[in-house]
């Protein structure tokens, strides 16, 4: 599955769109610790996390995930959006709780 | 951190002029830091270094970074970029560490409440860098900073 067909499955709010949308979602990844996100989230995966700041960006790109997800109505602000479109990282949201918005992409995954 | 680039550095491969990179680091600055980890990432991609090297000098300069920014008073980071490796040296004006065994523990952090606000604070940083650099030294004073020197080989 790629990021679009993840977009496209409409079960996530679009935050920022502008980034690598053809890129394959290759697992999915869960945590809110940065440095623990940093050593252990997967390139290509999707990482779920209520951590919205400019950090979660800086760790998003440096482990080249496939894409953010915000859980539990976190929301980023106009600082850290802009980052996003600038470095092009896609950042999509839910109001799910964490565990439920991963398996949400993980159900999708598995298919 | 402009001054002259420390002339001890490492003579036995000094055959090949390094590429010198300095960045200044500011404390409490949480929004700007990541963006010298971000900028070397990105010149070590166009100088055509392999992924998974990229990757863990990202990450040592990131950890490091933030470092310099939640638990100093900022610094001064140097990049030398050769042909075969990447030398990091991160020196900051701050508190020092008290104790670098424990601080190399996994799991042992001092951050501030507003730094775990942000997600910081796993205690995972120093022991992240140590994994992922092949060699990694740490000089620190107590009352006046840390200097932090990480090699990366490709
Ligand atoms: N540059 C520094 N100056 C002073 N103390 C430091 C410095 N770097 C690390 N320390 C001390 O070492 C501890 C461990 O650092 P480490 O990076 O492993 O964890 P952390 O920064 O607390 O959390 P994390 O990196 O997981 O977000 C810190 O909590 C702090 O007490
Ligand atoms: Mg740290």
């Amino acid at each position: 599955m790629t990021v679009k067909d993840l977009i496209d499955s409409g079960e996530f709010k679009i935050i920022n769109d502008e980034g690598d949308t053809a890129a394959e979602i290759t697992d999915v990844f869960c945590c809110d610790l940065l440095s623990v996100a940093m050593a252990h989230a997967p390139g290509g995966s999707a990482w779920v996390t209520v951590m919205a700041n400019m950090n979660t960006l800086a760790v998003a790109s440096l482990t080249g995930v496939s894409c953010v997800i915000l859980a539990e109505k976190a929301e980023m602000d106009e600082m850290a959006l802009s980052k996003a479109r600038q470095q092009e990282i896609i950042v999509l949201a839910t109001d799910k709780p964490i565990f439920k918005a991963a398996l949400t992409v993980y159900g999708k995954l598995a298919k | 951190m402009n001054d002259a680039l420390d002339s001890g550095a490492s003579p036995e491969n000094g055959s090949d002029e390094p590429l010198v990179l300095d960045y200044t680091v500011v404390k409490d600055d949480f929004t700007r830091a990541g963006e010298a980890s971000g900028d070397v990432k990105k010149k070590l991609r166009m100088a055509g270094i392999n992924p998974a090297a990229i990757r863990k000098v990202s990450i040592c300069m990131y950890e490091g970074e933030i470092n310099m920014v939640i638990h100093a008073d900022g610094g001064g980071i140097r990049v030398e970029i050769y042909g075969d490796r990447v030398r990091m040296i991160l020196k900051d004006k701050g508190p020092g560490i008290k104790d670098v065994d424990k601080a190399m523990q996994a799991g042992w952090s001092t951050a501030s409440e507003e730094a775990r606000n942000l997600g910081f604070g796993a205690g995972m940083g120093l022991p992240n860098m140590k994994k992922n650099s092949d060699s990694m030294d740490i000089q620190t004073v107590i009352g006046t900073g840390t200097t932090v020197t990480m090699v990366v080989n490709y």
